[in-house]
């Protein structure tokens, strides 16, 4: 009988060398006479180790890694087959801590199923909260939402059973369910990771808030920098269409659902949902003014229930297991888990699914193991519109409630650790710079502010000859950007700059006498 | 614009792509994927079946930084310049880049590519590499040139 092999199929896994290493294994494998079976998978999210290979030993899921191609002949030779030693052998995968302490409701599957595969999805508790919505009507399930005190993952925090209640509430007519898949902000994969490994938890997420609130069109907007998240979603709605889970007549219910993917065409601020569905509409992806919200006047002017992917992907959990067991993670009005993505000069930079309420020193040293070289000088939360925080606050939790209270934001939970050699006065421009390219210029605040505000901190780092003046007029920038720019892009530049500027002064010198 | 075969294409694509809602940014990327550029003939075409003005598609075409309104070199470097890659040297391959690469190589910023565990990324001719370095990045460059 021949012996399942596990490698991911992720982009990012895919970059560092599983392609080229599940290549080198079947011809290796062949040629020592060995019979196994090589099935591609989504990705675990422990990105440290991969290129990464799981060996199903019966007693258990083995992994070795990070691997590369020069490493076959030595695990065939160890037996690795066998779930072997080997210098590269991790053990039982499940039984990593930095998998082990992790409760994962939204990547259950990560590293298990085949993205694509419907089979696997079903065999996993794929499409039972589907069937269950179907079976109990839209009111059962808009009760279970409201139980499950499910908040948009996008960053605001709006409860999602008041958005449901006034897209379903609109007078009868067209409306829309939309996915914010273009949420480009830095340092957060967790959309990338579900869109490119659990494709159809996205579309029955979708297909279950489609038929709660009557729209039988909905669209999903994917940044185009994620291109194999845009494939496996259209494969995947392709084989859902074929299978009857979407279309004129969703399993036999007799409702119509059609879901498409629309290709972002790089503009970060297409991930502002009032840009969105302009972009959508074939528009230049400009801001709208408020209000209207778009759950009363959104896609084409209509009733629209816009969502990000975490958001979605949550919908089939509550469904299949009820509101009260998506309430009972969590903690406070933070409920359910959050897909956390650890990045930069963390040791362990993976993906770290928990309930809310985990401290962020547990989850840069317990999971993140601390950084490559030295001491975690700062970590930015949420972003690249997030607070940066720096050790003497690392005992904050992981709470909506929380960061707001301490002035910083969790946004989509992506945490950017970096250590004593980063240039901080760097990172203040980088947040101008950034801004200055992907403003979408409707409002002065930020697109003439975010270039005034460079040339500012360009001074600083120079030493500025009119040190103070220029700090004051910083400050009175930023002010002005939160309380008059039209979205979040100028309104919350003011986080990772006076951050910045409050937690390292000395990266802003002083004017220095010549 | 005179009849040509591209001119039949982009009709083509034209129909292919121009029923659908909000058909203007997917019949750019088709054309996009067509001729890797968004030739300047086609924009009154576009605009035309869309009812839209001349303004209206050119105003759309350059405010996403996806769309070329000229032919592209032969290979694109796109290198994530974000605060994860950048924490892990993203600047210093940007330099060595912007000061090594061939006449037939775009440089691009790009924020992000969802790398953020195994920066730095870049992505050269639509294949991304993460915890790319100097080497890497140099034997990409000499295969390039």
């Amino acid at each position: 009988m021949s012996v399942r092999i596990r490698i991911s199929e992720d982009s990012v896994a895919i970059a560092l060398g599983a392609d080229a290493l599940a290549t080198a294994l079947a011809q290796a494998a062949a040629q020592h006479g060995e019979s196994l079976e090589i099935i591609r998978v989504s990705s675990r999210g422990l990105y440290w180790l991969e290129p990464l290979i799981e060996v199903d030993t019966g007693q258990g899921s083995f992994g070795y890694g990070p691997l590369a191609v020069s490493d076959v002949e030595s695990l065939l030779a160890a037996g690795f087959l066998q779930g072997a030693a080997h210098p590269l052998a991790l053990g039982p995968v499940e039984s990593l801590p930095f998998l082990e302490r992790q409760q994962r409701l939204l990547f259950a599957r990560a590293g298990k199923t085949r993205p694509l595969s419907l089979d696997d999805y079903l065999a996993s508790g794929g499409y039972a909260g589907l069937k269950r919505v179907l079976a109990a009507g839209g009111d059962a399930f808009m009760a279970e939402l409201e139980a499950s005190g499910l908040r948009g993952r996008g960053g605001a925090a709006f409860p999602a059973h008041l958005k449901w209640a006034t897209v379903r509430g609109a007078a009868s007519g067209e409306r829309f369910v939309v996915c914010n898949a273009d949420e480009g902000d830095s340092g957060a994969y967790a959309d990338r990771m579900l869109m490119e490994g659990d494709p159809y938890a996205l579309i029955e997420g979708m297909t279950i808030a489609a038929l709660c609130v009557g729209a039988r069109h909905g669209y999903i907007y994917v940044r185009s920098e994620y291109p194999q998240a845009i494939a496996k979603l259209q494969a995947a709605i392709g084989h859902a269409r074929a299978a009857a889970y979407l279309g004129d007549d969703v399993l036999g219910s007799g409702q119509a659902f059609e879901l498409e993917v629309r290709q972002g065409a790089g503009a970060y601020i297409c991930g502002e949902e009032s840009a969105l569905l302009e972009s959508i509409e074939g528009k230049r992806g400009q801001v709208r003014a408020r209000p209207p919200l778009p759950a009363s006047h959104g896609l084409f002017g209509r009733p629209t229930l816009v969502h990000n992917v975490l958001s979605l992907a949550s919908i089939p959990i509550i469904a299949r297991d009820g509101g009260a067991a998506f309430y009972h993670f969590g903690r406070e009005r933070s409920r359910g888990t959050l897909p956390l993505t650890l990045g930069g000069c963390l040791q362990h930079g993976g993906l770290v699914e928990t309930a809310f309420g985990l401290s962020l020193r547990t989850l840069l040293y317990d999971f993140g193991a601390g950084a490559k070289n030295g001491e975690i000088k700062a970590v930015q939360v949420g972003g690249p519109l997030g607070a940066w925080i720096t050790a003497s606050d690392f005992d904050l939790l992981i709470d909506y409630e929380a960061f707001a209270a301490h002035g910083a934001i969790l946004g989509h939970g992506s945490v950017v650790a970096v250590d004593a050699s980063c240039d901080m006065a760097g990172m203040a421009r980088l947040a101008f710079t950034f801004c200055a390219a992907e403003s979408c210029g409707k409002c002065t605040p930020c697109r003439i502010g975010s270039v005034r505000g460079g040339e500012i901190i360009d001074r600083l780092r120079d030493g500025s000859a009119q040190h103070d003046q220029d700090v004051a007029l910083l400050l009175e920038l930023c002010d002005t950007m939160r309380d008059g720019s039209l979205c979040a892009l100028g309104g919350m530049l003011h986080y990772p700059v006076r951050s910045a500027l409050t937690l390292f002064p000395d990266a802003f010198p002083k004017w220095r006498a010549k | 614009m005179p009849p040509s075969a591209d001119s039949d294409v982009i009709s083509q694509l034209i129909a292919a792509h121009g029923q659908q809602r909000g058909a203007l940014l997917p019949l750019l990327h088709a054309i996009q994927a067509r001729f890797t550029f968004i030739p300047a003939p086609a924009i009154p075409e576009i605009a035309a079946a869309l009812r839209l003005s001349r303004a209206e598609v050119e105003g759309v075409i350059s405010f996403y930084a996806d769309f070329y309104r000229e032919p592209p070199p032969l290979h694109r470097l796109r290198i994530c310049r974000a605060e994860s890659c950048r924490a892990c040297g993203s600047e210093d391959l940007w330099q060595q880049a912007s000061a090594g690469h061939g006449a037939q190589t775009a440089i691009e910023t790009v924020y992000c590519f969802g790398a953020c565990a195994a920066s730095p990324a870049i992505e050269f001719d639509g294949r991304l590499c993460c915890r790319v370095d100097a080497a890497q990045l140099d034997a990409l460059l000499k295969d390039a040139s």
